[in-house]
């Protein structure tokens, strides 16, 4: 058996989950200046409020299970994305605390505000630059990092950390789309058509963007037997971004909108995973010469497979509990 | 601008300073957690209000810390790679499954229920609600458990072997796990966030029993932590006793350290206990010591005329340092005493009297309020800067450890943390201050199953909102 492949598959699902789930109330943080009224901020903030955590805690996943079953990769990518990784720690502890700090006072709620919006902002964009230069390729030697610390910062990670950005607003507001009635509901309609079209853009630049920064991106996308695998990725796209826009067209849409928005970032997600793999580290880390022996890969394996289901059972039975439209004045107390 | 400072320094100080913010709200939510519990389950269990009233009142209190707590243990998680990337390539395959067990296990155990614990009582019926709170609570001591055995590992590391790459790899888990000093500082933990949280619900019972004693809430938390630490904190010396004898075992040189414990005793008169005194590294003395003959030797080895290897007993590189530790030390027996004197008393007023007469142990309760914090950080600066100069205890050095990354990079991330971490946790500590300041009145929030948060804030009338603006 392969470990160290299915390691690679566990680990890309938990930052999969974690960028889908954590993305929309990342998209609501970004979104929050054109919320307008306060009341508007509170049904948008209430309607995350009872799961942001553990949606957050996905990330946690994602680093500490790099950590425990590629802990080359791990010690490889974290000083190579040192500042947007600090960036975005930060990010989201200003994101973070704003959830119950702006339930706590009335003068200084403004700041809270602009807190969660500055936070979610620059968690997004850093996680998008992260990206980005991980597409690029990073500078090994050794068992080390080797290159500066400004590397992360090109034209193409500023290209992915906008879209990134552009991405999780999507996600957010057709959230809102599906959370939210009367006049909030058809203001995040009309962000999530925006922020739709915007997103499909900036898939558009980055995808046409990428074959030209690696050969072998080149070649797994436009050479020919090739093509034939990844073709149904970019067709997919189209598909569901066909469904994305129809469903918003409609006033009763509920549901759809974030399933299709969702949909999206997952072949994006896909289609990433097709050009990093062999790599865990582009250009020159493989999936196995960053595993961890399989005594540590084994021994964690046998706890996920028995936690992960439980861990989406329960996240599940959470999101059933809080489900429905989130209505004003309903908050939820504690 | 960073270039007069030590890089492995820096990076010291930054995961030592984010570290010691983030434990502090562990420390809390553990017992905390277990209180609320306690709390749901005796209103289930009698239906009588004042459990649930004062489960409501600390259920805000609870909401803001473990938030607190949520973002700050992120950091943590990614610190190791950023600040410590040898370490994590090398320590990797035996800490990171153990951090990973912590997350499948204990995080999204406590993330998933804590929204159904804090905002789900009107939607889920109460058994589920307590189930809920109970699964919070358990996921608090999971976490506890599998943090504890991973900084035990690297304390007294078992279980592994060498490969060719030089990495740490497993060789027997459950060695590596139930590691020689686990057992002690597992415990050693878990009781002092008891203790923490006791002497905080304590202190703010006291508070509102200076104000007012007949108010039910205020008896009923000043009472349930007078228990608490009545019980505890002898425990708690009990078991701080068995740990310092678990690490003279293990790591001598760090007992050494705590004492001051420069030069080697004649042979047959004991060691003595300095109470106070000024460790000097450089001039391999204790300056002014106050010593009281043949204790060190009682404690420390439980005999008449035992004694410990002395710090020049090691080479000066593998020393840590004795100034810190001697005093970090002090400061948390220090206030282990207190507590301990503070239970005693509280049993003499329960025999000859009430507590809810007696303003004086009302007053020393609030005074001893951030008690169990400042143990805690005092402890912990003891265990993690007497196991230096190593991050895995003799075997892969502090400064063997650190990351390539530029020391402009790591100064410029410190001092962001500290603007970010004063700034923000500053002013949740501020609002957490201001709920507690709230006279407990059964009114917290609203009926059950409705809505507060539409009212927007809770009030707090002697405090002036103009305070929060200028906090920031």
């Amino acid at each position: 058996m392969d470990l160290a492949l299915i390691w690679a598959f566990l680990i890309a699902f938990a930052v999969l989950a974690y960028v889908i789930l954590d993305g929309f109330d990342l998209g609501l943080g970004i979104l929050f200046p054109f919320l307008g009224s306060g009341e508007d901020r509170d049904v948008a903030m209430n309607s995350v409020a009872p799961v942001w955590d553990g949606n957050e805690t996905w990330l946690v996943l994602g680093g500490g299970g790099l950590f425990a079953v590629f802990p080359l990769a791990y010690s490889i990518a974290m000083p190579a994305l040192y500042a947007p990784i600090i960036a975005m720690l930060l990010g989201l502890i200003f994101r973070g605390v704003a959830f119950e700090f702006r339930f706590r006072t009335e003068r200084g709620r403004f700041l809270w505000d602009i807190s969660f919006f500055i936070g979610s902002l620059v968690a997004a964009l850093s996680q998008g630059l992260a990206l980005g230069t991980l597409v690029q390729g990073i500078k090994v030697e050794g068992r080390a990092y080797a290159g500066g610390w400004w590397d992360w910062l090109t034209p193409f990670s500023l290209l992915t950390a906008v879209a990134l950005v552009v991405g999780y607003a999507l996600l957010g507001s057709t959230w809102l789309v599906m959370k939210t009635e009367g006049e909030l509901n058809r203001r995040a309609a009309r962000y999530a058509t925006y922020t739709g079209i915007g997103t499909l853009t900036l898939i558009g630049a980055v995808s046409l963007w990428m074959p030209f920064l690696d050969p072998q991106f080149y070649l797994r996308w436009f050479a020919f037997p090739q093509l034939l695998y990844v073709a149904p990725v970019p067709i997919a796209v189209a598909l569901v971004a066909f469904v994305l826009f129809r469903q918003l067209k409609r006033h009763d849409s509920t549901y759809r909108p974030f399933f299709a928005s969702l949909g999206l970032f997952v072949l994006c997600f896909i289609g990433l995973g097709i050009n990093f793999y062999p790599n865990i580290i582009p250009p020159s880390v493989t999936i196995h010469e960053a595993a961890a022996p399989d005594d540590s890969l084994s021994f964690l394996l046998v706890g996920a497979v028995v936690l992960i289901p439980m861990v989406l059972a329960y996240t599940a039975y959470a999101y059933w509990v809080f489900r429905g439209k989130v209505r004003p004045g309903e908050g939820y107390h504690h | 601008m960073f270039d007069a400072f030590d890089p492995v320094l820096l990076a010291r100080v930054q995961f030592g300073f984010t570290i010691a913010f983030h434990i502090i709200f562990p420390a809390f939510t553990i017992g905390l957690a277990s209180y609320l519990a306690v709390l749901e389950g005796l209103w289930l269990a009698t239906g009588r209000d004042v459990y649930m009233a004062t489960f409501r009142y600390w259920v805000a209190v609870f909401a803001i810390v473990f938030g607190m707590g949520v973002v700050s243990g992120v950091v943590m998680s990614y610190q190791f790679g950023t600040n410590w990337s040898v370490f994590s390539d090398k320590a990797g395959p035996i800490v990171g499954p153990l951090m990973g067990y912590e997350v499948l296990t204990a995080f999204f155990l406590e993330a998933g229920f804590l929204g159904v614990m804090l905002f789900g009582l009107g939607r889920v019926g109460k058994r589920l609600h307590f189930f809920a709170t109970v699964m919070v609570a358990i996921g608090t001591l999971i976490s506890a458990f599998w943090i504890l055995s991973v900084n035990s590992w690297m304390q007294t590391p078992a279980g592994y072997a060498i490969n060719e790459a030089g990495q740490f790899v497993p060789a027997d888990w459950f060695a590596a796990i139930f590691n020689p000093s686990f057992p002690y500082r597992l415990v050693h933990m878990v009781l002092a966030a008891y203790l923490t949280t006791s002497f905080v619900v304590g202190a703010v019972g006291a508070l509102h029993l200076l104000r007012d004693r007949a108010n039910p809430m205020a008896r009923l938390m000043f009472s349930m932590a007078l228990w608490m630490a009545t019980i505890v904190a002898p425990l708690q010396l009990l078991a701080g006793d068995q740990h310092g004898l678990n690490t003279l075992e293990y790591q001598p040189a760090k007992v050494a350290a705590i004492e001051g414990h420069f030069e080697d005793e004649e042979p047959g008169g004991g060691m003595p206990l300095t109470l106070f005194g000024i460790p000097d590294m450089e001039a391999e003395t204790t300056h002014y010591a106050i010593d009281v003959p043949r204790l060190g030797s009682l404690i420390l080895t439980h005999s008449w005329d035992g004694t410990i290897p002395s710090l020049k007993s090691f080479p000066p590189e593998d020393r840590p340092n004795s100034l810190v530790v001697f005093w970090s030390f002090r400061i948390m027996v220090g206030l282990g005493l207190l507590m301990i004197a503070i239970g005693l008393w509280s049993l003499w007023r329960r025999f000859f009297g009430s507590i809810y007469e007696s303003h004086w142990l009302q007053r020393a309760m609030l005074a001893m309020g951030p008690a169990g914090f400042i143990a805690v950080i005092a402890g912990w600066i003891t265990t993690e800067v007497g196991r230096q100069p190593y991050t895995i205890y003799g075997l892969l050095r502090t400064s063997d450890s650190v990351s390539p990354v530029a020391i402009e990079a790591v100064g410029t991330s410190l001092t962001a943390f500290i603007i970010v971490y004063f700034l923000l946790f500053g002013a949740g500590t501020f609002y957490i201050l201001r709920l507690m300041n709230r006279t407990p009145t059964g009114l917290e929030g609203p009926e059950r199953g409705k809505p507060t948060r539409s009212a927007g804030t809770t009030p707090a009338p002697s405090v002036d909102d103009d305070t929060v603006a200028t906090e920031h």
